[in-house]
């Protein structure tokens, strides 16, 4: 989906909530946000690779292309979900905004 | 993953036999045969739970690789009139829908380790017929004018062996003012000859490399009407040979096939006097709209010579086709249930489950109904990875396991009916004879929700897991043994649990499960989403089912108007729903939201206090909250949930015990096909339709049923070892439905 939505200055609110509570009932401002976040085009979408099953995670991203490999980026790894969201949701924001969370 | 493997059935009775094929790139593998209790790898759950059977397959095997090849055709075998073709002319109607991908084949006589033959082929988005001398030597004539996606043609070549001539037409069916997609070419070629060869004639692809070489030029697209001669045809000669081989053709016509012959089959008819028919591999789709379709009929069997045409891609699979690795007879004393071959070697591992069923007339009082259908409609989905949706649909990042980083890359290990070909059409047909990565114990799925993550076979082991721990006798059958069986399967049994997603039903399941409720049968529903598809089984071909996405329903993909009949039975396709039957027809609810991020719990309404209910809510508080827990999204209700309308069919005297509604997150929107306008507050925190309602009620003949309403249910039933509400409710109904004490209203 893409969205016609831009993030701005005004959505600084939806920050706080995500990292409170990356999965789950959300208010309708931050929903708004990740619908736009979320909506990522699948080319360099970025995933989640269970390294350790329900123990390790690290981010991928897809190619939008079939048959490649998703990209594994071996450079951060999570132990937590939460945790993982919460970086995702920090990149995407920058890309966004031009802004770090 | 260097190791994977396929069985030949999904199930047998003690006494039959199993072959399994086995796909090993390491030098030995051991299998070992288990019984599957429960496949969740997640550590707040039961964990994974599994016990090997000693059985004379329990050994270690050499291993060795085994690939898929996919990419459908037709084959006809060579023969003399294929064979000494000096002069000749090709053509076909075409809809090319990926021109530019490549060097495509639509009709190749080809041998490629001498380069000897022809192949009218799409070459750089145009057509083009490609020559080899048999010494080595190719040449390519284009008529140099690209084709459009999705637009018919029709297009032709011919070879002169006196003049070395080839002639090209590429011919629109529509024109479009200022496209120029229209092309003749004529040039006399600087090969000497066309070599001979004896290879089979190909629509669709040709082989490259020697021996048997590899599949190449896979055609993505439909053909119709293809047709061979023997000579340089005149362009008038082409028009009359469209229709039918005139007399006047009959000996110049080599072959003329027609498509919508034998839809149903695999069988291709050649209507010339040489009768050169053939076949298709890696089942292309059939009854499919045709050059001449005119939108007076939508059924194929209504107008056959409409639907001409089959539909190629490059991605199409049925059968791996593997060497049996080893086989396993099942033993007279192994008791039904839940089994997988499980193949070792060092850290590669893969599980192929089956099923035993009991000996006929040692039937049990209860089966769990393995909604193996289901499986197949999703077997190796890649909605993570083909589209950017499922984090919308989840609300959270999309998790991949080892199996769905392979399905990623492997493409030839074929799509599921959720997915679209490389061309982008709908996968109408889905095959078992090929490892399906995602119906395994320990697979994550991206639809499973927050926690455990499970989807389909791997969430349906909650189910299992319950039951083994309770201690109950059970039998295992499945959706096909449904199918073939009918009733006869079910008769036996007290008490049917299905699956926790029970979603595509052919007619021959459906009425079995109805008639199954007539005599008095109960049928305790423990998911959701359930019989909302109709599907067909091929009549000859055993593994293989049919989907059309027709009209409405939460659909990845939709079937092109006038397509909406199965090429395998000539029935109708699409939702159940839309042909009279809704889920609540059969369960009391039916599909009415999604969402796949957490769940929610479920509030008692007052029809739980019903006398008729009080065996449900034994030991059951009033006001007490049900299921406020759980590994699929921490609650009972949730994923895709299921609501009571008495409009679609939910019986009057239907009792709505408990409900979810308004428990859920926006992410869960009210299914589409509930849209006849649509508003906003489609979400679960304003939406009334987002919601699972567990209802129970009485059947004729002294039965009854009961429904959770809700994937995620089977997810909480281990909540704090088994001692929850969840667990008791699913109990209380379980105890009372094998007593074989009618329900009297």
């Amino acid at each position: 989906m893409h969205t016609v939505y831009k993030i701005s200055a005004d959505d600084q609110a939806a920050v706080e909530e995500f990292n409170a509570k990356p999965i789950g009932h959300h208010s309708p401002a931050l929903q708004r946000v990740l619908n736009v976040i979320r909506g990522q085009p699948v080319r360099d979408k970025y995933v989640l690779i269970c390294t350790k099953p329900h123990k390790e995670w690290t981010l991928g991203q897809l190619t939008g292309e079939r048959g490649q490999p998703v990209r594994i980026l071996k450079d951060q790894v999570f132990t937590s979900v939460a945790d993982a969201e919460r970086e995702i949701f920090r990149r995407r924001w920058g890309l966004h905004t031009g802004e770090k969370s | 993953m260097k190791i994977t493997g396929y069985a030949d059935k999904i199930s047998a009775r003690p006494g039959e036999t199993l072959q399994f094929m086995v796909n090993c790139e390491r030098p030995r593998y051991r299998a070992d045969i288990v019984r599957l209790v429960c496949g969740d790898l997640n550590p707040e759950g039961p964990g994974i739970r599994e016990h090997v059977v000693p059985t004379p397959a329990n050994k270690s095997y050499k291993g060795r690789s085994q690939t898929i090849e996919s990419g459908s055709y037709v084959l006809i075998q060579n023969s003399p009139p294929l064979q000494d073709l000096k002069s000749f002319t090709v053509q076909a109607m075409l809809w090319p829908t990926t021109p530019d991908k490549g060097t495509q084949a639509i009709a190749s006589k080809w041998q490629d380790r001498r380069r000897s033959g022809f192949a009218l082929v799409i070459q750089a988005g145009r057509l083009a017929l490609q020559l080899g001398d048999g010494r080595g030597n190719v040449e390519v004539v284009s008529t140099n004018k690209q084709l459009l996606a999705r637009q018919w043609y029709f297009v032709a070549a011919s070879y002169d062996a006196e003049t070395r001539r080839v002639t090209l037409y590429q011919e629109p069916q529509t024109d479009y003012p200022t496209v120029a997609d229209a092309g003749r070419a004529r040039k006399k070629t600087q090969l000497e000859r066309v070599g001979s060869n004896q290879s089979a004639l190909m629509f669709g692809a040709l082989r490259a490399g020697s021996g048997r070489g590899r599949l190449d030029q896979k055609f993505n697209g439909k053909i119709d009407s293809p047709r061979l001669a023997n000579r340089v045809l005149e362009r008038a000669e082409m028009e009359q040979l469209k229709r039918s081989v005139p007399a006047q053709l009959q000996q110049s016509v080599v072959g003329a096939w027609d498509f919508s012959r034998d839809i149903s089959s695999t069988r291709v008819t050649d209507t010339s006097p040489n009768r050169l028919h053939g076949e298709t591999i890696n089942m292309p789709a059939r009854g499919m709209k045709g050059h001449n379709w005119n939108g007076g009929s939508m059924d194929w069997k209504q107008t056959p010579e409409q639907y001409g045409a089959i539909h190629f891609h490059d991605d199409d699979v049925y059968d791996a086709g593997w060497e049996v690795d080893f086989s396993l007879t099942v033993p007279a004393d192994l008791k039904s249930g839940l089994y997988a071959a499980r193949l070792r070697s060092g850290s590669e591992e893969d599980y192929i489950p089956f099923v035993v069923k009991p000996a006929k007339g040692k039937e049990k009082k209860l089966a769990f109904l393995l909604p193996t259908a289901s499986y197949m409609a999703y077997a190796n989905e890649h909605m993570a990875t083909n589209a950017g949706l499922i984090e919308l649909l989840s609300g959270r990042l999309a998790p991949l396991d080892k199996n769905s980083l392979f399905l990623n890359e492997h493409r030839e290990y074929g799509g599921s009916c959720y997915d679209s070909h490389s061309d982008g059409s709908g996968v109408c047909y889905s095959s078992r004879l090929r490892p399906i990565l995602n119906m395994r114990p320990k697979h994550i799925s991206a639809l499973g929700g927050d926690g455990s993550s499970l989807w389909q076979f791997n969430a349906d082991t909650h189910i299992t897991d319950w039951l083994e721990t309770k201690g109950y006798d059970f039998d295992v059958i499945t959706d096909e043994d449904l199918h073939y069986e009918g009733l006869a399967l079910l008769k036996p049994y007290q008490v049917i649990l299905s699956g926790t997603h029970p979603e595509y039903h052919s007619l021959q399941m459906w009425d079995a499960m109805k008639a199954y409720q007539h005599q008095g049968g109960r049928l305790m529903y423990m998911g959701a989403n359930g019989w909302y598809w109709r599907v067909a089984f091929h009549p000859d071909c055993p593994g293989l089912m049919e989907v059309r996405r027709n009209e409405g329903g939460i659909r990845t993909w939709a079937a092109d108007p006038g397509e909406y009949y199965h090429s395998f039975t000539g029935e109708y396709g699409g939702l159940w729903r839309n042909q009279g039957r809704a889920p609540q027809v059969m369960l009391g609810t039916g599909f009415s939201a999604q969402g796949f991020d957490i769940s929610a719990p479920y509030h008692r309404l007052p029809d739980s206090f019903d006398a008729r209910a009080a065996f449900i809510f034994a030991g059951i508080g009033k006001d007490e909250v049900i299921g406020d827990f759980g590994l699929i999204g921490g609650g009972a209700a949730g994923l895709e949930i299921d609501r009571a309308d008495e409009r679609l069919g939910t019986p009057p005297h239907t009792l709505v015990l408990a409900t979810s509604q308004g428990g859920h997150t926006d992410i869960y929107l009210v299914v589409c096909e509930e849209l006849l306008v649509t508003t906003p507050g489609l979400g679960g925190t304003e939406n009334e339709l987002v919601r699972a309602d567990m209802v129970f009620y009485e059947t004729q003949g002294g039965g009854a049923v009961w429904s959770s309403s809700s994937i995620a249910w089977a997810g909480s039933l281990s909540h704090n070892q088994y001692d929850n509400n969840v667990s008791r409710i699913t109990h209380n109904v379980l105890e009372r439905f094998l007593d074989p004490a009618p329900f009297v209203r």
